[in-house]
């Protein structure tokens, strides 16, 4: 006979995350009054460590052997508390949380009903925790290999750094070619460094490299499965070593390929921004406007002439198409300050006599050497002018830019031959399609959306897929290495380690109960349930099953449940939610 | 009773994988809505049984939330596809047994749309506001 529960209910701070719209004393002491309840405290932070000795040092003091924890959602610190409780002896499932903040003091500003809605949160857990039963862990192999979506500088480092430890790669690019937009760059800052000493190395690595197979022209079409065993088709062309330059002169069939591997890494980019969106700067109106990448390539040709005449005076627009909200993208784009220095120094030094002048908003260039590579470009001779350009007119042969110095504070009209719109970066327009495809959310920027903005900026809400480079925010070279990087070395955990846990909370039958009428058997999409020939009653195979619960709300007989979501559970919580 | 008192009570079943992590991600967003939905996470919205629709009905709430994932989007392949006919006949049986079958909704909400979570939440509690309080109440004991 099961021992009675004795259940320990924390409800968690965290901070001022959620004490602020919540009264959590008033919570824990409601949670006190439970049926079951046998301790119920609030605390600064559970997930802390001391957070979680509070937890283990009640299951020993109190006996407790339930425990709930009121904090942030359980897809954030589900397996944080599960582990706490582990530690101390209790089955990890055995741990219910309620999820206060995300879906409680985040979302309300009336302190009173969030307080009383908290409460509601708390007793429906507390109702399905006194009816949690022990669980045990179960693991699966992982197929080794890694897909990586994007072939431009995050997916090459990413691909690489998988290479390296061992494992197959797929590098699955979009265009005829890998480099991505770094490919379009001259030099960059703030070495000065040419990006062909930067990025043919890195192609050639990637192009000899045994293991990894690379795709030109291809897409991703599908995806299956989960962390550990993906299944993803790509559609495109197979190429390895020295078939990569082969591309453009064969006459292969794209082809779909089914790639089976354990994690996926996404590193897609970035769109650049288009300046016909702005129009009151006339960019494909006058000769005399042009965008910050068609300057990489006049600079890479050294030709700088507009209509055949040598610019005297070349202004730089800051910020075109970034902290726009007309445009829509309220970020800043992190490159443009930094590329703009440098270009305006490559200007200078290569017309000294001409007038080079940045028009900007703000100055930012942080990261390391950026603020004076900002210096240089004016030691050089660069001016820079605060203010934000509102139209651009034509006059003869030149421009005039008109603005508002907003330092001194009167509008301005500023001739030039040669204007540069500092573009910026947005989301790939592919990036909804790849979302729906991978179920990978995005923020409002439109970029995809790291697991926490702080505490796993490469992770993602689906686990197994992770996120390198630009199609997750705008940044430099630097900062898009780092990421791809850290994205490797995440993707490489479940494949080094060469498991990963499977759904623990798998569907069960009571034999008494079942019919042998075979409703689990038709509705499982996995095949998990069959009838046994001799007994007539169904028997599910765990491993097969991924815990979706679909056998259990069509069976006609309530024979089969899964476990961790039984009726008795759900409908618990329901009284606890209502009454 | 006066209606602008009334605070309906929604008890709202969301699959883990899809409207739940959508309601999280209204959260992360802090976008704001009505405080009164009661979540309970389940796997799927094919595992939503009638009795978890029914109950809260019978015992006093004023609606009944399910989400689920897109058509096509179901981590489980087909689940919602389940919930969608579940939820039709079951409306269906509502309807012709002369209770309310509009304070059930059944909506589709991805992970990434935390912005639509919080608009399904507000129009439903503003649509029964409108409606009053659910007559089903305590005229059965389950």
């Amino acid at each position: 006979m099961e021992p009675q529960p004795r259940i320990g209910v924390y409800i968690c701070h965290c901070g001022v995350n959620i004490s602020a719209m919540v009264d959590v004393e008033q919570v824990a002491e409601f949670a006190a009054t439970l049926p079951s309840v046998a301790v119920a405290r609030d605390y600064l932070y559970m997930c802390s460590d001391p957070g979680q000795a509070l937890i283990r040092q009640d299951i020993e003091e109190h006996r407790l052997n339930r425990v709930v924890v009121a904090s942030c959602s359980p897809r954030m610190h589900e397996p944080t508390f599960r582990g706490a409780a582990q530690q101390a002896g209790l089955n990890p499932y055995l741990v219910e949380m309620a999820n206060i903040r995300e879906q409680c003091s985040w979302v309300h500003s009336d302190r009173e009903k969030a307080t009383e809605k908290a409460k509601l949160l708390v007793a429906s857990a507390v109702a399905k925790a006194a009816l949690l039963e022990p669980l045990e862990e179960r693991e699966v192999e992982v197929t080794p290999g890694v897909v990586v979506i994007g072939g431009g500088i995050a997916g090459m480092v990413a691909a690489l750094d998988v290479a390296d430890a061992g494992f197959p790669v797929y590098l699955v690019e979009k265009s005829d070619h890998l480099g991505g937009r770094v490919a379009d760059l001259n030099r960059v800052f703030p070495t000065l460094e040419p990006v062909t000493d930067l990025l043919e190395p890195l192609i050639e690595r990637v192009r000899s490299h045994p293991n990894v197979t690379v795709f030109l022209n291809a897409q991703v079409a599908g995806v299956e499965g989960y962390v550990g065993n993906f299944e993803v088709a790509v559609s495109g062309f197979r190429v390895s070593g020295s078939r990569l330059n082969e591309l453009e002169t064969s006459n292969l069939k794209p082809e779909t390929h089914r790639l089976n591997i354990g994690s996926i890494i996404v590193a897609t980019g970035y769109d650049v921004f288009d300046p016909h969106r702005k129009p009151e700067y006339g960019y494909g109106q006058y000769p005399n406007v042009i965008t910050s990448l068609e300057m990489e390539r006049r600079l890479a040709e050294g030709n700088l002439a507009v209509d055949g005449r040598t610019p005297q005076s070349v202004a730089f627009i800051q910020c075109v198409g970034s902290r726009d909200a007309q445009v829509g993208n309220l970020y800043c784009s992190r490159v443009c300050c930094m590329y703009t220095a440098k270009q305006a120094q490559l200007v200078q030094e290569l017309l000294p006599e001409a007038r080079v002048t940045v028009f900007f908003i703000d100055v930012r260039t942080f990261g390391k050497g950026g603020e004076e590579f900002y210096d240089e470009a004016r030691a050089k001779g660069v001016r820079y002018r605060r203010g934000n350009i509102s139209e651009i007119i034509r006059r003869g042969d030149r421009v005039v830019l008109l603005a508002e110095d907003t330092l001194l504070r009167q509008p301005i009209e500023f001739e030039a031959d040669l204007v540069v719109l500092a573009v910026g970066m947005e989301p790939r327009s592919d990036t909804a399609a790849l979302s729906s495809l991978l179920k990978l959310p995005r923020s409002s920027d439109g970029f995809f959306l790291e697991a926490h903005p702080k505490l796993r900026p490469v992770d993602t809400a689906v686990d197994g897929v992770f996120l390198a480079g630009c199609c997750q925010g705008p940044k430099d070279i630097p900062d898009t290495i780092a990421q791809a990087k850290a994205a490797a070395s995440s993707a490489l955990i479940p494949l080094i380690r060469g498991a990963v846990q499977v759904e623990a909370a798998t569907a069960v039958v009571d034999v008494e109960e079942c019919a042998g009428c075979g409703t689990c058997v038709e509705v499982c999409p996995y095949g998990a349930p069959a009838l046994d020939p001799y007994l007539n009653v169904s028997v599910v195979n765990a491993v097969l099953c991924k815990g979706c619960g679909a056998c259990a709300s069509a069976c006609p007989s309530k024979a089969i449940h899964l476990q961790r979501f039984t009726p008795e559970q759900i409908l618990a919580q329901v009284d606890a939610l209502v009454e | 009773m006066n209606n602008d008192a009334f605070e309906p009570k929604i008890v709202a079943f969301l699959c883990n994988w899809c409207t739940y992590t959508g309601a999280d991600l209204a959260g992360t967003s802090r976008i704001q809505y009505p405080p009164n939905v009661r979540i309970i996470r389940l796997m799927c919205s094919g595992a939503v049984d009638p009795t978890y629709v029914l109950k809260p009905l019978l015992d006093g709430a004023d609606g009944v939330l399910i989400g689920g994932c897109h058509p096509g989007d179901c981590h489980y392949q087909s689940g919602n596809y389940k919930a969608r006919r579940r939820i039709i006949a079951l409306k269906e049986i509502l309807k012709s047994a002369g209770y309310d079958e509009e304070r059930v909704w059944l909506r589709w909400i991805s992970a990434s749309e935390g912005q639509r979570f919080a608009e399904t939440v507000t129009k439903m509690t503003e649509f029964l506001k409108e409606k009053g309080p659910n007559p089903m109440r305590q005229k059965w004991a389950v």
